[in-house]
């Protein structure tokens, strides 16, 4: 199932760098299943500044390492990635502790260049290696009458100095609907630029769905549940009126906090212009069919 | 103590002018040049806000600090106090201008983002009294000038309380200023209240 998707933004939307230009995933597609991801011109995409190793790296939200964003990237050193495993259970054929190694021995590990968008209103273009989803859910074999794919980020006081505090109620949990996780865009990340996915990103699997708010894709990912009923989900728990189970990036929807309408990508500096936000962050085009006839300001 | 505050007074007051002004083009300057990583509006904002909200608290403890300890800031009370104000403006010029930038966006945050809302009234209420800082117009109000600078003590209430409603989830650096800040007007309570007509012997 692996090159589902192709990447319209290439690699002139991240920082150039020289090692990764030989691996563009522009190649890999055309290797792969086709053209079909190349429909859009260009020009579409000029104006988007690059996102360096260090902007990727040092602005992150993990509160489990504290609250500022260079909290993460000066503390996530102390969680220990090896040994992982992932524990799948819940309505699935083979569920089991699934040692990260025999994962990857499975999975297609593929570029994908996606938008981020936090939340927030600040935005990054982060090119990461990863696995569809839907190949790791298909390993354990989904059974029929699931419906929704529950996540939990590892949850270690002696290597998170910020679960000491009640930010949120630790474990991070997240929450999928099926289909959502099934699809193409959806994938497991397990590297960015080509190197091993840094701790403060969610070492050393995460969660990255292009079209939701940041705090949707969960990071360093311990349990992966089957349901049939829609699990709780962190932010949900901590507002529900200010975060939806669906969050999917909505500029007519606006946050009690923040506008969504528009964002700032990093990397522009002290006078860095604000940008439009795209519908669906800019992959309308392959996910609003999830959402036909929902009422996206009720389910936001 | 005696020692301490007589090296205070040796202290001139355009010092502390110049030493709580220094931050500013220091903080912008570094947001120029990266210093302040790879977000530097958003980081710019805090410091100042953050600022201002020491500034406050420090404007707050002159009172109590002289009453409880002997120790005696009130020849630079003025000079904190114009100060904070400063580091407000600059947070919400940072606000206005980098954050936002849209004009028809600012209005519609000041009224629909409660934390703005907040942070707007706080704002709105230390206008006059940074409008009212000089001599002239501490002779000029004569008792009414102590009456009017009391807004100071809803203003921090109400800075304390826009960073905590603008913290995601709980986090605590904020709820320790709001307590600090409710800490120093709690010290005020037994001799002073807002709305009491007594007469102060020693407030602001």
């Amino acid at each position: 199932m692996a090159h589902r998707w192709t990447n319209k933004l290439t690699h002139a939307d991240v920082t150039p760098k020289a090692a990764f230009l030989n691996r563009r995933q522009v190649m890999a597609g055309l290797a792969g299943v086709g053209l079909a991801g190349l429909a859009r011109p260009a020009d579409a995409q000029e104006g988007l500044e690059p996102n360096s190793w260090e902007e990727i790296t040092t602005y992150n939200n993990y509160y489990e390492f504290g609250t500022r964003k260079d909290d993460p990237a000066k503390y996530a050193h102390t969680l220990v990635t090896e040994p992982w495993s992932v524990k799948i259970d819940g309505l699935v054929d083979r569920p089991g502790d699934y040692a990260f190694q025999d994962i990857m021995s499975e999975m297609t590990v593929e570029e994908r260049i996606y938008r981020f968008r936090c939340v927030e209103a600040w935005s990054m273009v982060i090119p990461w290696d990863g696995f569809e989803l839907a190949d790791l859910l298909n390993m354990a074999g989904v059974q029929e009458g699931g419906k929704y794919v529950a996540f939990e980020t590892a949850y270690r006081p002696d290597q998170m100095p910020g679960v000491a505090f009640p930010v949120l109620e630790w474990p991070y949990r997240e929450g999928l609907r099926l289909d959502e996780a099934m699809h193409p865009l959806t994938i497991m990340a397990t590297g960015i630029y080509g190197e091993t996915i840094p701790n403060q990103n969610g070492a050393p699997l995460r969660l990255v769905v292009p079209w939701k708010y940041g705090f949707k894709s969960i990071k360093s990912i311990v349990r992966i549940t089957v349901t049939d009923t829609q699990p709780p989900t962190s932010w949900n728990m901590a507002g529900p009126r200010e975060y939806g189970f669906y969050s999917n990036v909505n500029p007519n929807v606006d946050h009690p906090r923040w506008s969504q309408g528009s964002e700032r990508r990093i990397g522009g500096g002290l006078f860095a212009k604000r940008e439009p936000t795209l519908m669906f962050n800019g992959y309308e085009e392959e996910v609003a069919g999830l959402y036909e006839g929902m009422d996206l300001a009720k389910n936001y | 103590m005696q020692t301490l505050n007589q090296i205070l007074r040796r202290i001139p007051v355009w010092a502390v002018y110049l030493l709580g002004a220094l931050p500013a083009p220091w903080l912008f300057y570094l947001g120029v040049t990266g210093g302040l990583g790879v977000e530097p509006i958003k980081a710019l904002e805090h410091e100042f806000g953050e600022l201002a909200l020491q500034l406050l608290i420090l404007g707050l403890a002159v009172t109590p600090l002289r009453r409880f300890i002997g120790l005696n800031l009130m020849k630079f009370r003025r000079a904190i106090g114009v100060l904070t104000f400063a580091y407000v403006v600059l947070h919400l010029l940072v606000w206005l201008v980098l954050d936002v930038q849209l004009l028809s966006q600012i209005w519609a945050d000041i009224v629909k983002r409660p934390y703005i809302t907040v942070g707007m009234a706080a704002f709105v209420l230390m206008i006059p009294l940074a409008v009212t800082s000089n001599n002239w117009s501490v002779r000029r109000l004569g008792p009414r000038w102590r009456k009017l600078h009391r807004l100071v003590y809803p203003a921090a209430i109400l800075g304390g309380l826009h960073y905590v409603m603008l913290a995601k989830g709980f986090q605590i650096e904020p709820v320790i200023y709001l307590l600090i800040i409710s800490g120093l007007l709690l010290l005020r309570l037994p001799i002073s209240g807002l709305l009491t007509r007594s007469r102060q012997a020693d407030s602001a």
